[in-house]
């Protein structure tokens, strides 16, 4: 889970980590009363999880408490790249000399933490990538000794984070560091260890707060589907043969409306899943793609023909099914919808485009 | 990391529904299944073979100890029940389990690297070894996806290395080993390791390696992939996927300019790796390079 910049500052502070004085709002008039206690020029900082906020112009400098209650009603108003705005945060301006840069993440070759560092701050990671130098913390490393990163790589054990990341971390007139931005990524797996923490700080458990509606309600049901422009619905298991999946229709001249992955634990939810790919607009034909391993054909077959025989939604469909209760499956598309599956994954990529494309599915489409 | 049908493999969360069932299909198949781990059922039988409380004690009770130790256990236990499976000597761990915390698998790889012990996974379906044995949750037993033959495949995924193993079943190429290295983006095993064992495998006379979209562990597996004289085809699943969000696999996202479709094509055809764009090209590709 990404925490809001107010959530990841709470839990700097609680690592002796410097912030700049601020209050959330929600209002203009609460964002206009904590100006008023902070005092001088503030920042009213729209508080969304995507990237890209200051570009987009989710970040308002004002010298006075009344324009900062303009500024929140403005950017209460605002959807930051598909994310409403619903809070910002009202913080002391701090007269910076210089701005660094410094994160603890994971190096997924090395598998270890590692530490993120450059002397120029201020700019969006990508933009700088050159310029940073990391350091891997070995399993025996105690990891950075100077207060700040030390801190930083304590809070990202301590908390089972995946980023840790302070951007800027400025270095102001005075000669103090503190940090103005930063960007806190949780592991949802480990999330059972610090329930406690996390209901505390008002951490939602919703995984995507920036996916489309349809999106959203997938993830609530531990589904992972994904929209996308065309008009092919994909329904797949596991992450890879979805990803192929994909892939094959665009090789063969088609376009994917969505797709949706049930694989893992998910498999048995596979009337939600189909309901779902269904009920996006221009979808023109199905496309479902099973290569059971742990997930068993059988048993998504069933839920997809559960969901077919509920929704009735005339549209066509091709299957290609391999793997565990493979057979099973495929004798219940013979008998319960009166198709054969593809002999192979080519073979139903094909039709289905095809059929999208209106060489077949014309006449059977919505 | 080539299972045989003589490695004596102990599966710890034998007693659930998942660890039973597939319990049962490996032994079926031809794997050793040597006994079983429950923490509170050390003394009982299940499906025909003793349950010990750990691994270690399976290990000293057990003539012959444990060679492979298999995880059909829940997130939170995992860590502990990889430690307990390397502190009993066993040569390899197959952690099946998904979502594990992050931070216990670094831990985890940590000690079992130190222990000289190949962990595959977390996230895994498995190993295969067609007509000798298997060890996680893969349809091994069907003809139709798996054959004896002389084709390596290293998939991080279950579902699309399955596929893989079907589309070269059918051009009539068997395999020698199936390696599912896992979808989780920190793994005991690399690509690049997974390689090396097929590369060096007799049996083993061309390495198909089906990767996607995120880390850096296609790129990493170019140096070997360039020094191995074994033709290699690979598919690379993701090509279409939209970046920043997350494929379903922790492990596949794209994030920035890391992990991209691209910069893996990129590494692997300039290590001599036929890659194609659909998987159904794959056994074709084999007799191109």
């Amino acid at each position: 889970m990404k925490l809001p910049e107010h959530q990841a500052k709470e839990l700097l502070r609680r690592y002796h980590i410097p912030t700049p004085a601020g209050r959330l709002a929600t209002t203009a008039d609460e964002a206009r009363a904590a100006a008023e206690s902070i005092g001088g020029r503030v920042a009213v900082k729209a508080q969304v999880r995507s990237g890209g906020r200051g570009k987009a112009g989710g970040i308002a400098v004002v010298d006075a408490a009344p324009a900062a209650g303009e500024a929140a009603e403005r950017l209460l108003a605002m959807e930051l790249n598909g994310e409403r705005v619903a809070s910002v945060l009202v913080e002391q301006a701090v007269d910076i000399d210089t701005e660094r840069y410094l994160a603890v993440a994971i190096d997924p070759s090395a598998g270890r933490p590692m530490l993120m560092t450059s002397d120029r701050g201020g700019v969006e990671v990508e933009a700088m990538a050159d310029d940073i130098e990391r350091t891997v913390i070995a399993a025996a490393d105690p990891g950075p000794s100077e207060p700040i990163p030390a801190a930083a790589h304590r809070l990202f054990t301590d908390l089972d984070a995946l980023l840790v990341e302070i951007n800027p971390l400025a270095v102001t007139a005075d000669g103090e560091l503190i940090a103005l931005d930063a960007k806190i990524e949780l592991d949802d797996a480990a999330a059972f260890r610090h329930r406690d923490l996390l209901d505390e700080l008002g951490v939602a458990d919703d995984v995507d707060v920036t996916g489309t509606e349809r999106e959203r309600r997938a993830a609530a049901m531990g589904l992972r589907l994904i929209e996308l422009g065309g008009d092919i619905a994909v329904l797949a298991n596991g992450a890879g043969l979805t990803m192929a999946t994909m892939d094959a229709i665009v090789a063969a001249g088609g376009s994917p409306a969505n797709f949706l992955e049930i694989g893992g634990d998910a498999y048995t939810k596979a009337t939600p899943a189909l309901e779902l790919v269904l009920s996006q607009p221009g979808v023109r034909s199905l496309l479902v793609n099973f290569c059971g391993a742990f997930a068993r054909c059988d048993v998504m077959t069933a839920g997809v023909i559960e969901a077919w025989e509920t929704l009735q939604p005339g549209l066509p469909v091709s299957f290609s099914i391999a793997g565990t209760g493979m057979d099973e499956a495929a004798a219940m598309v013979r008998d319960r919808l009166g198709m054969a599956p593809h002999p192979t994954m080519g073979d139903a990529v094909r039709a289905a485009v095809d059929a999208s494309t209106g060489s077949a599915g014309d006449g059977a489409a919505r | 990391m080539i299972v045989s049908g003589e490695d004596r493999v102990l599966v710890h969360g034998i007693t659930g529904k998942q660890g039973t069932f597939w319990t049962e299909q490996m032994r079926a198949y031809g794997t050793r299944i040597v006994g079983g781990v429950h923490p509170t059922k050390s003394g009982t039988e299940h499906v025909g073979v003793p349950v010990f409380a750990s691994a270690q004690e399976a290990a000293a009770s057990l003539d012959g100890g444990v060679d492979v130790s298999v995880l059909f256990v829940p997130p939170a236990g995992a860590g502990a029940a990889i430690d307990d499976a390397v502190a009993a000597g066993a040569g390899m761990v197959v952690v099946l389990t998904e979502f594990i915390p992050v931070h216990d698998t670094m831990a985890a790889v940590a000690g079992a690297a130190e222990a000289g012990c190949v962990l595959m996974g977390p996230n895994t379906a498995g190993v295969v070894t067609p007509g000798q044995a298997f060890v996680g949750f893969m349809p091994a037993f069907d003809d139709r996806i798996f054959n004896p033959g002389r084709v390596g495949v290293i998939s991080r995924s279950g579902s699309l290395g399955t596929l893989a193993c079907v589309e070269l079943t059918r051009a009539g190429l068997g395999q020698s080993a199936f390696l599912g290295i896992g979808g989780d983006p920190v793994s005991g095993t690399s690509t690049a390791q997974a390689f090396a064992a097929l590369d060096a495998d007799p049996g083993t006379d061309a390495i198909v390696v089906i990767g996607e979209i995120g880390g850096r562990k296609e790129e990493d597996a170019a140096e070997v992939i360039a020094a191995s004289s074994k033709p290699v085809a690979s598919f690379i699943a993701g090509a279409t996927s939209p970046p920043g969000k997350r494929m379903g696999h922790a492990g596949a996202i794209v994030e920035g300019s890391t992990g991209t479709y691209a910069s893996k094509r990129r590494a692997l055809e300039e290590a001599g790796a036929a890659v194609v764009d659909v998987p159904w090209e794959l056994p074709a590709a084999l007799g191109r390079t």
